[in-house]
């Protein structure tokens, strides 16, 4: 195309490069100068992003092209046999999450202005989503693994720094704490995965590593004696550990629900549409070492499919309206997971794609509510709002209708590709996911139309000031959420043939054809006209058809029958409420156990050990020593001189006697 | 000839030994330092025995001719009271004679058996030999940067031990050149009014 | 011949006699020092002894060397005994405990 004419003179590393550090230079603009700019510090850091996402379609045309590119670009250090590179791998699945990373990113940044105008930490906002953006993208164009932890780590910590945004809140504080602290757990896990391909392999290097994997079919290692367990399925589940971590699944998770402390572009961008999607990229990315170990795959597929229906389960319970939304991220990152699992890359990336956008939609839908609501986020204290705000209704509609399912919306097709795979899949546990993933199918609906019912329709039950000043958003608030709206409409019907099938994302994965499911469904392809009227007589169609209608039923005609099953099944409401005892557990088993332990080293450890025995100890056992020794101390030189001379007596006898 | 040498060699050591052991025990410490000197007339000679006359009289002029003569002048010149410069001298002959024969065994036993101590006997010293023009030789070529350091080191010396005794005393009068150019015109001449008030 | 190691006993003997006589002194600080030119007339001969059997002058080269570094060491040595006799009277050897913090 014509405005990407000047682009092919530049040396493709040159546009690599800008990719990531315009997001940058914007976020120091906007971080050291914020003091300076105020009101204006949003200009750089969309002009970064703005620039970057139009470099990222100019990428993805590159690579539709055929024009990849893999290498270093710069060393950063080198450890002995280790050299550290900065280096690109720009290939279809690079170039996918580039346009997908940018375009949300681009639409939060512009939906920001709108959300945060009057916020003190304006330009530092500003500062942080830019930043997460440019860490993402490091994370996305890396070409090996130091570089991918780089980004993991870089987009952990503002993911920590944008949870607790709102510092002066304790609730964000402590939940940006245990976002950190639990995705400790997970990165430890990722680390020693690495540190464990850097001992198998001797290298960091995607493609060094990838090459080697075939070697490595067979070794064992042996951790607990007369288990030998294969090499590979310990450095696939490592490093899963990591994604669970990122991504949010079970039992992992209990972060992402407190993450919404955050402000809501936040939840969009980063708890939302990129970050979580992270772990999906991870295993994508590695799909050469995934697809060695069966074992590895099948307790993905398992951890997915769990995720997927029990997180969706709390989310019916839910009365924040951002938490449920929460809710239904990690349910529809446990679909994506699931899909990992299966060996369906592709439809997990699809899904990543679409679920980006109709996510992003919605949070940021569900954001323009808050704010007109004067940041009430209590689904019960809302209502009717339909009248006042159409553009946010209709958008979060198409947002809805996509998360449920419903075609033609863009969740329909990657949704009902993924449980498709799942069920071709022959996997240990496979038939058990598939059920789960079936049933996930009506919970999605129900709780989204819940929330959806309860916001829009019905009574007016907010008090009457806030009902006075309810009112539609400026249009830097509507403008992203229609930006968003289009692709959640539009993304699944265009975007299954290239992308969910794989035919564009193939020379990035690597699938055995023992399980390649989507190869198996790819086969009997018909068209995606063929698909949507396939999916119309199948399971998911019709159990998320039946949770809108149940939705209705219960918050639209009959307001009494929530009540009523509440009360009826009061116990399994109970465990929901309760979410299953995570939290419960972590707090008794970790945190006070954490506690406990501390204190008994504080004790023990420090005032006992350290402080009383090495540190005043050793002033004692000085002092003590000092006492008599200073006696020797009398200040004759003919004192000193007398030891010299034994001193060389004695060593004169030593040698004769042991060393002669 | 070589019963000679041998003789020489038991006479000079059995006095250059005696008179160490009267320099460390003499009451008086101008007898030891006499001794010393005899001491050091002894191992002159040994040192001739050997071949080294240069060394050995070099030992003379340098030792007995100014160290010695240093020492003789301190002495003196110190008002030291012998009386009190022997009392507990026997405290601690034992210590130090067993760590003496301790040290003196060992040393013995091990040039006794060690190889070191059974080198051939080199041949005589031919008539003609100079030892000065060897040393000299080697001393000004290939150890011409350590003499020239050994000479800084003298000179550091006699500087330092003059510093070290030097000596100025407040009493006596003495000329300050540098002062006396450096001196203004207002310290030395002050004008007065002498006018004085009118009738 | 004189054996060689009939000189290095020499140098010994007159080794353990400035030993023992660093020892006996315990008032006269010169005789201490008279005891020290008497270890490095021993270490003296001991180069001498090795130069001449080993037929390398090297070893009277640092006897030279010796001698010079005892020449300094004598004369600033008194030259301390000098300022400390002014200073203090004495030059016993236990009065000498300057060196007790």
């Amino acid at each position: 195309m014509w405005i990407f004419d000047w682009l092919h003179g530049l040396p493709p590393i040159w546009v690599y490069l800008l990719i990531p550090l315009a997001p940058l230079a914007g976020s120091l603009v906007a971080g050291l100068g914020g003091w300076f700019l105020r009101e204006r510090a949003h200009w750089a850091p969309i002009a970064g992003v703005a620039f970057a996402l139009y470099l990222a379609i100019f990428v993805l045309l590159q690579v539709l092209h055929g024009q990849t590119f893999y290498g270093d670009v710069y060393t950063w250090a080198v450890f002995g046999n280790l050299p550290v590179h900065i280096g690109f791998d720009i290939d279809s699945l690079t170039a996918v999450m580039l346009v997908v990373v940018t375009f949300v990113s681009l639409c939060v940044h512009v939906y920001t202005i709108g959300y945060m105008h009057n916020d003190p930490g304006y330009a530092r906002f500003f500062s942080y989503i830019a930043l997460f953006t440019f860490s993402m993208l490091m994370l996305v164009m890396g070409n090996n693994f130091l570089q991918l932890f780089f980004g993991w780590e870089a987009v952990g910590l503002v993911s920590y720094l944008l949870i607790g945004f709102w510092f002066t809140r304790e609730s964000a504080n402590q939940a940006s704490l245990k976002a950190f602290l639990v995705n400790r757990v997970g990165d430890f896990g990722f680390l020693i995965g690495i540190a464990a391909i850097y001992h198998y392999c001797g290298s960091l290097d995607y493609r060094t590593v990838f090459a080697m994997v075939p070697s490595l079919v067979g070794q064992t290692v042996t951790i607990i004696p007369g288990h030998p367990w294969s090499v590979l399925t310990w450095i696939a589940i490592l490093l899963f550990i990591g994604a669970m971590g990122k991504s949010a699944q079970v039992p992992l998770h209990v972060w992402l629900p407190e993450s919404m402390e955050g402000p809501t572009p936040i939840s969009a961008l980063i708890h939302a549409a990129t970050m979580v999607t992270a772990g999906i990229f991870m295993v994508s990315r590695m799909s050469p070492i995934y697809e060695q170990s069966a074992t590895a795959l099948s307790v993905i597929l398992i951890i997915g499919a769990i995720t997927a229906l029990f997180m969706g389960l709390i989310g019916l319970v839910q009365n924040d309206i951002k938490r449920i939304i929460a809710y239904s991220t990690l349910s529809q990152l446990g679909y994506m997971t699931a899909a990992l699992g299966a060996s369906a890359f592709s439809a997990a990336i699809f899904h990543l794609m679409t679920h980006a956008f109709f996510k992003a939609l919605l949070f940021l839908a569900a954001g323009s509510v808050i704010h007109a609501m004067q940041n009430e986020q209590d689904i019960r204290k809302m209502g009717g709002l339909r009248a006042h705000m159409p553009i946010t209704y209709l958008t979060f509609l198409v947002g809805g209708l996509a998360l449920s399912g419903i075609p033609p919306f863009a969740g329909f097709f990657s949704k009902d590709l993924i449980i498709e795979a799942v069920g071709e899949s022959s996997l240990t546990g496979a038939t058990f996911a598939y059920v789960l993933l079936v049933l996930g199918a009506l919970v999605t609906a129900l709780y989204t139309f819940r929330m959806f019912f309860l916001v829009f329709h019905g009574k007016k039950r907010m008090d009457e000031h806030t009902q006075e000043h309810l009112h539609e958003s400026p249009w830097v608030i509507t403008g992203p959420l229609i930006a968003l709206g289009i692709p959640s409409l539009l993304a699944g019907w265009f975007f299954i043939a290239p992308v969910g099938l794989g035919g564009f994302l193939d020379s990035s994965l690597q699938i055995r054809a023992q399980w390649n499911t989507i190869g198996e469904i790819a086969a009997h392809w018909q068209g995606t006209g063929a698909f949507l009227v396939h999916g119309l007589e199948s399971w998911p169609f019709w159990l998320a058809i039946l949770g809108i209608a149940l939705a209705a039923w219960f918050y639209l005609l009959h307001d009494g029958v929530p009540a009523a099953l509440n009360r009826l099944l009061a116990p399994f409401t109970w465990v929901l409420r309760k979410k299953y005892g995570f939290d419960a557990f972590n707090q008794l088993v970790f945190v006070r156990g954490a506690l406990l332990f501390g204190r008994r080293f504080w004790h023990w450890g420090d005032e006992a050990i350290i402080d009383g025995g090495m540190v005043n100890g050793s002033a004692r056992l000085v002092a003590r020593a000092a006492l008599s020794w200073r006696r020797l101390q009398t200040g004759y030189i003919y004192h000193y001189a007398f030891v010299m001379i034994i001193g060389l007596v004695l060593f004169m006898t030593y040698f004769m006697i042991w060393r002669g | 000839m070589m019963l000679t040498t041998t003789v020489l060699f038991y006479v000079f050591s059995a006095v250059l030994l005696l008179s160490a052991l009267l320099v460390i025990t003499a009451r008086n410490p101008v007898y030891s330092a006499l001794y010393l000197v005899l001491a050091f007339f002894n191992a002159a000679a040994l040192f001739l025995l050997l071949g080294a006359e240069f060394l050995g009289l070099i030992l003379i002029l340098v030792y007995v001719g100014a160290v010695m003569v240093l020492f003789l002048f301190v002495v003196m010149m110190l008002d030291i009271n012998l009386e009190r410069l022997k009392e507990g001298f026997l405290r601690y002959l034992p210590l130090g004679l067993a760590i003496a024969i301790v040290g003196v065994l060992e040393m013995v036993a091990v040039f006794w058996t060690a190889p070191i101590g059974r080198v051939p006997a080199p041949g005589p010293i031919s008539a003609n030999a100079d030892n000065t023009r060897a040393l000299g030789e080697l001393l000004y070529t290939h150890y011409l940067y350590p003499f020239e350091i050994a000479a800084v080191i003298l000179l550091v010396a006699i500087i330092a031990a003059i510093a070290l005794t030097l000596r100025r005393r407040p009493d006596t009068k003495s000329q300050v050149v540098g002062k006396q150019v450096a001196v203004a015109v207002r310290e030395r001449l002050r004008m007065v009014d002498l006018r004085g008030p009118k009738p | 011949m004189i054996p060689l190691s009939h000189w290095l006993i020499l140098g010994a003997l007159l080794f353990s006699i400035g030993v023992v006589g660093i020892f006996l002194n315990r008032k006269n600080v010169i005789i201490l020092l008279m005891a020290i030119e008497i270890l490095l007339l021993a270490v003296n001969i001991n180069f001498v002894a090795f130069s001449r059997y080993l037929g390398n002058l090297q070893g009277q080269i640092f006897v030279f060397f010796v001698l010079t570094v005892a020449a300094a060491e004598a004369a600033i040595g008194l030259a301390i005994l000098v300022v400390y006799f002014r200073n203090r009277r004495s030059i016993n050897v236990e009065d000498i405990d300057d060196l007790r913090g």
